[in-house]
């Protein structure tokens, strides 16, 4: 019995230190020589300030101003609308949308009134987005399942190529670029499948509005 | 449903047989004392570490010793831990608190404490508004480590008490707790960190990044030790994530090809394990119709999710979505899952993470179809012996393989034997008590959280009472006792601090109940298994007749099979109709 408890006491602390801090230094150190640039978040810089991360899905809008001229607020943070020059993102649960410093699920179920209000709410934005540009006009059928749904990190990096498609309809229009210039950007920062088959191709969308903005800078 | 879908799990379920099979004899090495390749670095070390902790390495421990030396450990493991988490802010010196979090209440700490000593990993605590760095490292890692190490001993132990031939030896708990973590654990997890920080991963001890985005709008970016706790949290079954989304997260889980190699990492020990088991007991193929058994159940439960995901949900359907697949577009329900992983690579992760007791997600459960949400329920009534947690799969499984041998005994009418032992009354019992007392926590809890005001608490608002509700609570019970740590995760028992409110409580009713289901639910099984592993011990070995009931062949597996769904369905069956079957069967909203 005491035996147990020297050797317990000892052995936790021990390997506490072994486990808990010689083994995250050395996959640090190791990190931080061979792989730097990942290993500290993948920082985008535009004209010498930090404006993300690629890895970091972003919400690209406007903020909405109130009648008094003030931003309007809701939970503490400003309202935004989408911002017509910018390809959007994904749905996002967190406060405010894409905030990388307090992920969360939006933990809709599947038989949910709620999943249904917001799953509207995200077509009825979509399409009056997309709508008028897209040839044809925009349905819910047609809106692609990324862009109605919520992402499982709030700060999905990515969106789908249909997405991506429906989206450079307006950027052209709203740009004044044409059509191919904007499909070819698209096709540029579309990324593939691991090892050809493991998950989905996906569009990053801080690249592709980075690169929109070298073409043409934002106003 | 797409080809490539159905390609990313069967290539899964390849690569991972062909990795188990050497990793599996690795082990069988590593736990006989036999030369690995890795003892040139590891024996002066390990040396090093037993003249510290005192250890006599060639004392022999009959299983109430092995037992009561484990529990010690865990005792002062579960002090430690709970000690550094209420230090939070005692900590700051070590640069490694750049936020300055204060610890959560004395609630919160007493079920996260108890979640990551029982590698359940249940998380009422968001990560990254929560826990400083040295938190993560010194305290979640560190158990991420030992909790797994403990659940492989214990399983090596009772393998010991199957084959022993004389006496009442299983080894020596400390010998074997030292060479999981050196031989296994560390150098896996080394490798697999490097190779997620190459795909993205990060690993920093610095500031939260302040970001004015391209659009002018103010973003923070946590930051983190990520990547060494990603590797073994996946590796020993853990499940706990650095962040809140935990897998779903770009920085814990970047690409699809990282989406691959923690679901490989998850599930490599598990299945090794059944192989070392083969090697072990000399008779490789006892290991290779137990893998059959619980191959088959998991492509079944993977199959199915993947149908239902790619299916979508009522609510979408009610909305106008079309949820087939397009050009472009994966289509199925993607709420709650993430563009990168898409349907197929979501849905296998939810199997590998709740047939294992991980418990990791990369979605969200909550958001999961009826049917295919009620495939983690299938898996966690299985009581975690689909490939199960890190030696606790092994140790749940051969106790269900006993079970089976004294069935079919039965029914042939002789004597049970397994392996030449004789499976007599005693056995039978602790087997028993041993296999239900996880169920009867996870049902006892959830009736008393369905029951009470304080338990319903914890049910978020979107779900209400409903269906929806019911499953949330009885999720997160079935899911504390299997010390799976999945969660529906709009329960909670911690309203966290966020950007609007700095005010944040603990829900004692949900902490309590859910930790302390953790700890019985953990040691009481491992207590039982040790007991078998004792008696069996003891036991003389007879060579097999003619009329010996053969454990190797596919009459025995399908036996087996059908004991481990029968006192699944049994026992939560009518759980289950009040929550995912219902919403599995109507399109209704609630």
């Amino acid at each position: 019995m005491k035996r147990d408890i020297v050797t317990s006491a000892i052995g936790i602390l021990v390997l506490t230190l072994l486990c808990g801090i010689a083994y995250p230094l050395a996959v640090t150190g190791v990190s931080q020589v061979a792989f730097p640039g990942n290993a500290n978040g993948q920082k985008v810089y535009v004209g010498g300030k930090l404006v993300g991360s690629k890895l970091i899905g972003q919400n690209f809008g406007t903020v909405v101003l109130g009648k008094n001229g003030k931003p309007e607020m809701q939970d503490g943070a400003p309202v935004t609308a989408p911002n017509p020059r910018y390809f959007q993102s994904r749905p996002s649960a967190t406060v405010p949308p894409n905030n990388a410093a307090a992920s969360t699920f939006s933990n809709l179920g599947p038989n949910s009134k709620a999943t249904l209000t917001e799953i509207q709410g995200n077509i009825q934005t979509y399409i009056s987005l997309n709508g008028k540009y897209y040839p044809g006009g925009l349905t819910a059928a047609k809106v692609p399942v990324d862009a109605a749904d919520s992402s499982a990190s709030g700060v999905d990096p990515d969106i789908s190529v249909a997405n991506a498609d429906i989206q450079a309809h307006r950027i052209a229009a709203v740009r004044h670029l044409p059509m191919s210039d904007v499909m070819h950007l698209v096709s540029t920062y579309t990324g593939g499948r691991g090892l050809g088959f493991s998950g989905e191709p996906g569009v990053n969308v801080l690249e592709l509005n980075l690169a929109l903005d070298r073409t043409t800078p934002s106003a | 449903m797409t080809f490539t879908g159905w390609l990313t799990i069967f290539a899964f379920a390849v690569i991972l047989t062909a990795l188990a099979l050497p990793l599996g004899r690795y082990m069988a090495a590593v736990y006989t004392g036999e030369r690995t390749i890795l003892d040139p670095l590891f024996r002066g070390p390990e040396r090093w570490l037993y003249g510290l902790m005192r250890v006599d390495p060639d004392r022999a421990q009959d299983w109430k010793a092995y037992a009561k030396s484990l529990i010690i450990f865990s005792l002062a493991g579960w002090l430690l831990l709970f000690l550094i988490l209420r230090t939070q802010t005692l900590w700051d010196w070590t640069g490694l608190n750049p936020q300055h979090f204060h610890s959560a209440p004395w609630n919160v700490t007493f079920n996260t404490t108890s979640s990551f000593l029982t590698n359940t990993n249940w998380q009422y605590y968001s990560g990254e508004t929560t826990m400083s760095y040295f938190s993560q490292m010194a305290g979640l890692t560190v158990q991420n480590f030992l909790s797994a190490g403990v659940g492989i001993a214990v399983a090596v132990a009772l393998i010991r008490g199957i084959i022993g031939r004389s006496g009442r030896s299983l080894g020596n708990f400390w010998v074997d707790l030292v060479r999981t973590i050196l031989w296994v654990l560390t150098p896996i997890a080394f490798v697999v960190a490097i190779v997620l920080v190459f795909q993205g991963s990060i690993q920093n001890f610095s500031h939260y990044l302040n970001v004015g985005t391209i659009a002018h709008l103010p973003q923070q970016i946590a930051m983190g030790p990520v990547a060494s706790q990603e590797a073994i949290k996946e590796l020993g079954t853990n499940g706990g994530g650095f962040f809140n989304t935990n897998s779903a997260h770009p920085f814990e889980n970047p690409t699809g090809f990282t989406n691959l190699l923690e679901m490989l990492t998850v599930l490599v020990i598990p299945a090794a394990l059944i192989f070392m088991y083969g090697r072990m007991t000399s008779n490789r193929r006892q290991g290779y119709t137990i893998y059959a058994v619980v191959m088959f159940m998991f492509l079944c439960g993977a199959a199915v999710a993947y149908i239902a995901e790619a299916h979508g949900s009522p609510a979408q359907h009610a909305a106008g979505l079309h949820t087939q697949v397009i050009a472009g577009s994966t289509g199925g329900n993607l709420e709650g899952k993430e563009q990168r992983f898409g349907i197929a690579g979501s849905a296998l992760f939810d199997v590998v993470t709740t047939v294992t007791s991980c418990g990791a997600v990369n979605s969200a459960i909550e958001s999961f179809t009826g049917i295919g949400g009620a495939v983690p329920f299938a898996n966690l009534s299985a009581s975690e012996v689909i490939f199960g947690g890190v030696g606790t799969g092994l140790y749940s499984i051969l106790l269900y393989v006993l079970l089976a041998v004294f069935i079919g005994g039965l029914m042939v009418g002789r004597t049970p034997e397994y392996l030449g032992k004789k499976i007599e009354a005693r056995e039978i019992k602790l087997v028993s008590v041993g296999l239900l007392i996880t169920p009867l926590f996870a049902l006892f809890s959830t009736a008393l959280a369905t029951a009470t005001k304080a338990g319903k608490a914890s049910i978020s608002s979107a779900a209400g009472i409903s269906p929806g509700g019911f499953s949330e609570s009885f999720y997160a019970y079935l899911s504390q006792a299997n010390n799976n740590g999945s969660a529906l995760a709009g329960y909670t028992g911690f309203i966290q601090p966020n950007a609007g409110s700095l005010g944040s409580h603990g829900i004692t009713f949900a902490d309590l109940l859910g930790g302390v289901t953790m700890m019985f639910a953990r040691y009481a099984p491992i207590l039982f298994a040790l007991a078998v592993a004792g008696t069996l011990a003891g036991k003389r070995v007879s060579p097999a007749g003619l009329g010996t009931m053969r454990t190797d062949n596919g009459t025995f597996a399908v036996l087996l099979i059908g004991v481990i769904v029968l006192v699944g369905a049994l026992t939560f069956f009518p759980a289950l109709l009040l929550g995912p079957i219902v919403q599995g069967l109507t399109p209704h909203l609630y």
